[in-house]
């Protein structure tokens, strides 16, 4: 089987794509934990339901960077092709 | 050549329209710039008659339908930026709104089936740019250059250029943050389109439903939130 420099390039994105996309994991258990604590909090005090609320979603939107940037670079090797 | 399958079928990516001339350099107008010109258009079409609504309102008479939903977004963002803001907030409500709307507007003109404007990185680094140097003003302005450089230099002055690393992060980092986000939706969208074309009906709604309408508030929501603590904490009360 013959494979030329470019689609050795191809593949080798592909593979690295794939890796980089396993720094989704971080974040998962991140808001994972901040959702379970934050159900917590209500259950203590449903009074604060929308404060409790509103500092989760920001909390985990700023736990989700380091994914997002994750995925960032996937797309960047599959799509932008950097290395070709 | 078309080594990648999913590049040849999917497309998400941003399209040059028209290419012209300026000072030698070829320079595009893409699909962002005419998403965006719709995307203002809207909203300048919802200004007017807003603007409209609330100058020829009368004060005893019962609000209209459309008066109603002004004035609840008014309060809505008004609450919220005060409940954040506090004492400062009176100067900061007439841009924080802005921005709140037009993250939002373009965030959800994914359902008009445009691609969102927020989804090119060229829109949202500058948002993060103009919230670095209203943080760097407020900073200069309400601590001085003394209270700058000491900040800098927080617990000693070796840690400086960590520092200034952390706060030229805070524009890479919060564009990113929206910009990721939004792409990702889109992407997701078209691959969902691209790929699923037979069986693509129906239930893609419920996908825009969520990668369009709640990622899209929660990211204007989460945008703005965080400038505004930016801002509050370079004030400093």
């Amino acid at each position: 089987m013959n494979i030329s420099g470019q689609e050795f390039i191809f593949g080798c994105s592909a593979i690295g794509a794939g890796l980089a996309v396993i720094a989704g994991i971080g974040p998962g258990v991140g808001q994972g934990i901040a959702a379970g604590h934050a159900a917590a909090a209500v259950g203590r005090n449903p009074g604060a339901k929308s404060d409790v609320t509103s500092t989760m979603l920001l909390g985990q939107a700023v736990a989700e960077t380091t994914g997002l940037y994750g995925l960032l670079i996937a797309m960047l090797l599959l799509f932008v092709k950097p290395f070709t | 050549m078309n080594g990648v399958l999913l590049a040849s079928d999917v497309n998400f990516m941003i399209k040059g329209i028209f290419s012209y001339q300026l000072f030698g350099n070829t320079v595009w107008i893409t699909t962002t710039h005419v998403s965006l010109l719709i995307v203002l258009l809207l909203f300048a079409v919802f200004s007017i008659c807003a603007h409209h609504v609330i100058v020829n309102a009368d004060p005893y008479e019962k609000p209209g339908t459309f008066q109603n939903i002004v004035e609840l977004m008014v309060e809505m963002l008004d609450n919220m930026i005060t409940g954040c803001m506090g004492k400062s907030a009176p100067k900061f409500l007439g841009y924080i709104s802005t921005l709140f709307a037009f993250i939002l507007v373009s965030n959800i003109s994914g359902l008009l089936g445009l691609r969102p404007p927020t989804a090119d990185y060229g829109v949202t680094f500058p948002l993060g740019v103009i919230t670095f140097c209203l943080i760097f003003f407020n900073k200069i302005k309400h601590q001085g250059v003394g209270g700058f450089i000491k900040g800098l230099c927080d617990p000693w002055p070796i840690w400086a250029p960590i520092n200034i690393i952390g706060d030229l992060a805070v524009p890479v980092s919060i564009s990113l943050r929206l910009f990721a986000n939004i792409l990702s939706g889109t992407v997701m969208m078209a691959l969902v389109y691209g790929l699923l074309t037979k069986i693509a009906w129906g239930w893609p709604g419920f996908l825009h439903l969520y990668f369009d309408l709640f990622s899209g508030a929660i990211q204007t929501y989460v945008f703005c939130m965080l400038t505004m603590t930016y801002v509050s904490d370079a004030i400093g009360e």
